[in-house]
Formats: C-alpha cells, structure tokens, sequence
C-alpha cells in the first residue's frame, strides 16, 4: 500500500521502477531504433541481436573481453559518480586515465627487475597519485576560483595527452621503431590474468585479456559504496554536492570537500591505467584510454551514480564493445562506425533521456494504484 | 547462432588445412581505416579487386583500439582465416603472438618484418622510388630548390626523405632540399591545412617542386601547389588526377598489388613465407606518367628518367636505405 500512496500523493515512480525498470526501458528503446537502423541497410535485426549477445556472453573469451571492457567502464562510471555526488561534473576522466597510466608505466620501467609484490603496490599508487594529481588542478580552480570544471577538466585532456605525444615520441620511444611506445615492461611485472588465475585453481579458461584489476574495480565499487553513504566524509561530500549554502552554514567546508571529491575522482579514473598498461599492453603507448573516460560518464548516467547501477552500466557498454566487435565481424555491412551508432543510441535513450518516459510511466501506475484503491 | 558457433569449433580442431584453390582471405585495416584515401585504401582496392576477379569473399575488420588488434587476429584465425592480411607496422606484435598459435595458417604484414615461417612480410624500397621522383624534381625545378613534406616524423618517413634527397642531387648536386615533418603523432597524417601551410612556406624560400609523404595531409600539399601555380609530387597511390597540370607526378607504392598477389598467390599456391622486398625491379614502387601530367614531362626528362630507372636495376646507382642504419649524410 505504501508504494501505492506514494505514487498517489507524491507523484514519485516506486524505487524499483526508477531504478530497474526506466533504465530497461530505455535500453530496449535504444535496441529498437538500432534495430531500426540494421533494417535500413538490409541486414535482419534478430540475427543481429543474437550476434551481439553470442558475441558478448556465448563463449569463454567474449565473456573475458567482456569483463575486460566492464573493468575500464567500472573505472571512469565510479570516477564520475564521486563527483556527481559533490555536484561536479567531471568530464576531464579521459585525461586523468591516460596520466595515470602514464604513472603506472613510469613505475614499472623503473623497477620492473623488482618482485611483482613490491610493484603491485607502488603500481596502484602511482595510477591513483597520478590520475588525482591531474583531478588536483582544475579541482583547486573550481572551489578557490570558480573556474568551472567542465571548461578546466576538458581543457586538460587535451593537455595530457599532448603530453603523452612529448613523452612517447622525445623520451620513452624505443630506438629504431615506428611508433611511439616504449619498450616492453619485463614479465614479472605483468598483471595476473584471469585466465592464469583460474588456472592456479586447475580451472581452465579461455585466454583473454581480463585481469587482475577487474578484482580490484569489484572491491572499488564497495569502497565507494561505504565512502559515500557510510561515512561522514561521504556525507559531507552529498551535502555539499545538494546544496552548497546549507553545507556552508551547517559548518561543512565546500572547498575541502569540493578538492577532495574530484581527488578521488581523479584517482577513480586513473586506475584504468592499472587495467591497461600493467594488465594487457604491458608497455607505455599513445591513446589507451581510447574514449573510455568519456563513456564512464554515460556510465555514471546510467546507473544512477550508485555502485550497483555502475556495475549493471559497465557491464552494458562491456557487452556493446566486445559484442559489437564481434558483430562487424559476422555481418560485412556492418562497418564499425555502425557500431558506434548503435552504441551511441543506448548512451542517448540511457544517458541523454533518461526521463523521457518517465511521465508516462507515472501516469501507467497511477491508473494501477487509482484501480486498486477504487476496487 | 549454435551454426556459427560450431562452425568456428569445426575450424578451430580442423586448424584450417591450407589447400590451393580453397581458401578463406581475411584483411585487418589499421586504426585510419579502409577508406583513407592512402595505404590502406590502397590495400583495400587490391582485395577488392581480387574479390571481383575470383569471386572469393574475403573478411575484413577495421580496429578502434589497441587490444583489438589480436584479439581481430585471433577470431580471424579461429575461424580458419587463410591467408590473414595485416595493414601496417602496428599489427606486428599482435600477428607474432596469433601466428605463433596457428602454425598452419598463413599470414601475411605489409611494412614490417615478422619472422615466423607461416609468416610473409612484405616491404618496400620506397627510397628507390622516391630517388626517382626526386630526380624528376631537379630536373623540374627552376630555381634549383625543393621541398620535402612528410606526415609524421618516423623512420620510415625520414626514409622517403632520404631517398628524395638522393635522387635531386644526383641531378644537381647543388640544389637545396627544405625538409618539414607534419607531427610526431598518427594526426599528422590527416593535417591537409598544417600540410598546405607547410608547402607555402617552402614556397616562399623558393622552392618551385614539392613532394608530400604525409597520407591525408599531402592532399593539402598538393592544393597548396595548385593555387600557387607550382609543381607537386603526390604520393602512394596515383595522385596525378587531383590537379592535371600541377602534380608533377607521383610516387607509386602498390600496395594494392602486394595485397593482391598475398591473396592470388595464396589460392594458386606459390605461396611463400619469408621476407619480400619489393623496389623498383619488382615493380613494387616506381612514378607515375598518365594523361595528366605528360604535358609536364618532356622527351628528354623521360629519357633520362628511364635511363636511372635502368641503372638503379642494374645496380649501377645505389640509393642509401635511412633505416639500414639511422644516418642520411647527403
């Protein structure tokens, strides 16, 4: 009865709706016009959506780069959900991935004749110090200057990856070779993966870029989930994000708590680098972070800048990479641009529209709860 | 569904048992695409042509990210690829590693060496060709000055340069050569304005010939030329067309028949692993002369220009490879 008056007095979804079923909506909207789409270049929707899905989950490596794909969105979505919960809107993810990235690999080329337990940790360090410190800047601009952070993130993707450029190509670059990467990080150092792991254990897994790291977004996603609704930090952090002047007159500094969301931010979206560089391409290159710190925000959208919406998120767009892949494979028509549209289309109904059906959904189950109050 | 997925089991235990006249061609393009209007569109065109001589469909990926340069690979050889196509240097750690996997299936790299025996590395002697063209710009030039645009600043690149330079003081030892990069990243393949802007410049020192290595970005080179009532030199793929009159001519790299003759070889079972150095004998590089530019050549340039033709051949002219050993002194 409860949810019925709710939905009577309050005009306010049920919580399971507006969590589960608007966003499922959404995304089978966005499937159908994709549908659309496929139709329009004479390819036959069903075949493709059966591709997709067998490409994503059918088998033990789609399910490896699936999860592998998921890890990266897990990254940026919990980047960008801290500090949608501080009222920032972080989109300078992609260059705080790419630096920490390149913090990860400055590490390991130092010390990569070290045992694999003396790098892990200062690998992780160096991801978080570096994805933050890149956070630090635009965040000082924001709570001391009011320069706002979308203008001062994005403006700073641009600068680290023209640094990345001046360090690949003048210093990192391996002598005698053709693009910018630096050399190969020695074996010890690599990530576990998942497949090795499993195999220590005498289960066998198809071999797959999926490592370690995916563990590590896994326990991200409850760290943030008790950082920001369990502790008072957390708590200070959502006050500020709500209302800035009341934060300010119970006593909550919003300057400190405006620098200290977008570290952790930062940091958030600096472990991809973990994923990237230590976990599969084992060496320093250009454009890892190959649009992943953007679709973290679509990510974020999604799931309601809650853990678990994160992980439904990322597992959504993992599936759409690596069962997009797939299917330019399968169908010739299908080019990857596309895919790119397709996707596209899930980030527009799931992120950019997220409400657009949702009046109608309120009108649905207020008829519903006007029945069974009448009857 | 379950038919694809037993078919990809099927070929995975078969391992693909290579069989002349049966075969199952795959192409991965690199990150720029198969419609580039350079190197892999040149690769592109080549399979396409074999597709509509033999009837054979071939499948193609086009990569968006770093890892799904094996893992293309992979699927491609789990699923019987035969001959598997691999565009440009990039893909050469990736094709180890899968050919490495599926020792009975036959893999092909265009510009790079990948040392296997199921492995067939296809390079170029793109300083030969460019010696030529840049013969043709001394002989061209009226001012005794020539530019030199390159797309981005990598040995393969200062290569093309190196050869240039070679062939335009074998005409004139005393002319000057300008020489400018685009970038140091792969955008520097699709700058036409920067390219352009490069070529003006060059211009103002005088130069009177220019010759872009850049991709995308000498279409901008080849503009600038155009507007300023000077001569240009395109790259790759026959690039005379563009502005009749102006491209003085182009350096020819055919990939497109190299893509080709991988497939085509493949099916008639010729066949054969190992390192293949296409130059000017091979009919691998060489410049192009067509309706478009004959009004720009004369009788006495081409004489002279089949004359070093036939020295580089027969060994009488040696042009120094920049990537043999890191050095151009000239």
């Amino acid at each position: 009865m409860s949810t019925a008056s709710s939905v009577l007095k309050e005009g306010r979804l049920p919580r399971w709706a507006e969590i589960a079923l608007l966003p499922a909506i959404n995304v089978i909207v966005a499937l159908l016009v994709g549908g659309l789409v496929v139709v329009l270049i004479g390819e036959n929707p069903l075949e493709v959506v059966k591709v997709l899905l067998w490409g994503a989950f059918g088998f033990q490596e789609a399910i490896g780069y699936t999860l592998y794909y998921t890890t990266n969105f897990i990254f940026t979505g919990l980047a960008v959900a801290v500090a949608f919960h501080c009222g920032l809107f972080n989109i300078g993810g992609e260059g705080q991935a790419y630096l920490g990235g390149l913090g990860v690999g400055l590490v390991v080329l130092a010390f990569d004749g070290q045992p694999f337990y003396v790098i892990l940790p200062l690998a992780m360090i160096a991801a978080g110090l570096f994805g933050a410190a890149w956070a630090f800047i635009p965040a000082y601009l924001q709570a001391k200057r009011g320069s706002h952070i979308v203008i001062t993130t994005i403006m700073f993707n641009f600068i680290a990856s023209t640094l990345m450029v001046y360090l690949l190509v003048n210093i990192f670059i391996k002598p005698g070779q053709m693009s910018p990467e630096s050399r190969e990080f020695a074996e010890n150092a690599w990530l576990p993966f998942i497949h090795e792991m499993l195999g220590w254990f005498g289960i066998s897994f198809e071999p797959s870029p999926l490592n370690m790291s995916f563990l590590w977004a896994l326990a991200l996603l409850v760290l943030v989930w008790l950082f920001i609704w369990h502790t008072r930090w957390g708590y200070e952090l959502r006050t500020v994000g709500q209302n800035e002047n009341a934060a300010r007159y119970a006593g909550i500094s919003p300057v400190r708590n405006i620098i200290i969301s977008m570290l952790i931010s930062g940091a958030l979206a600096g472990f991809l680098g973990l994923n990237e560089i230590l976990g599969v391409q084992h060496r320093l290159l250009l454009n890892f972070t190959a649009g992943y710190g953007f679709v973290g925000i679509a990510v974020a959208l999604m799931g309601r800048s809650h853990p678990v919406g994160i992980l439904l998120a990322a597992l959504l767009f993992g599936a759409l990479y690596q069962g997009g892949a797939e299917l330019s494979f399968e169908f010739p028509r299908i080019t990857r641009d596309l895919v790119v549209v397709i996707q596209g289309l899930v980030i527009l109904f799931a992120g950019a529209l997220e409400y657009l059906f949702k009046p109608q959904l309120l009108a649905i189950f207020r008829r519903i709860a006007l029945m069974r109050a009448g009857g | 569904m379950k038919k694809i997925f037993l078919a990809a089991a099927a070929l995975l235990l078969a391992g693909g048992a290579a069989q002349a006249g049966e075969i199952k061609p795959a192409v991965l393009f690199d990150m720029g695409g198969k419609f580039d209007k350079s190197f892999n569109e040149g690769v592109f065109n080549g399979v396409e042509k074999f597709r509509k001589e033999t009837g054979i469909k071939y499948r193609e990926f086009e990569i968006t990210n770093e890892s799904q340069r094996e893992q293309a690979l992979m699927n491609f050889a789990r699923r019987g690829g035969d001959p598997i196509l691999g565009v440009g240097f990039g893909q050469a750690p990736a094709m180890e590693k899968v050919a490495k996997k599926f020792p009975k299936q036959r893999f092909a790299i265009i510009d790079m060496v990948v040392d296997l025996p199921n492995v067939q590395s296809i390079v170029f002697k793109e300083h030969e060709g460019s010696f030529l063209v840049g013969a043709l710009a001394a002989m061209a030039s009226k001012t005794g000055k020539v530019g030199f645009v390159g797309g981005m600043d990598i040995p393969l690149i200062r290569k093309f340069a190196c050869g240039y330079v070679q062939g335009v003081k074998y005409i004139n030892p005393k002319a000057e050569v300008f020489q400018n990069m685009t970038g140091t990243t792969p955008a520097a393949w699709n700058d036409p304005v920067k390219g352009g802007e490069l070529a003006k410049s060059q211009f103002d020192r005088g130069a009177d010939v220019v010759y872009a290595a850049a991709g995308g970005t000498g279409l901008g080179v080849l503009q600038a030329a155009a507007d300023a009532g000077k001569l240009s030199i395109g790259v790759d793929s026959n690039q005379n067309y563009l502005h009749p009159g102006s491209v003085l001519t182009s350096m020819l790299k055919r990939v497109d028949i190299a893509a080709y003759n991988v497939f085509k070889s493949a099916m008639d079972g010729t066949w054969k692993p190992g390192i293949q150095v296409l130059g000017l004998k091979e009919g691998g590089v060489g410049w192009a002369l067509d309706q478009y530019n004959k009004s720009l050549i004369t009788p006495e340039m081409k004489a002279r220009m089949d004359q070093i033709e036939a020295d580089i051949i027969a060994g009488k002219i040696k042009v120094h490879d920049y990537m043999s050993d890191n050095k151009c002194d000239f």
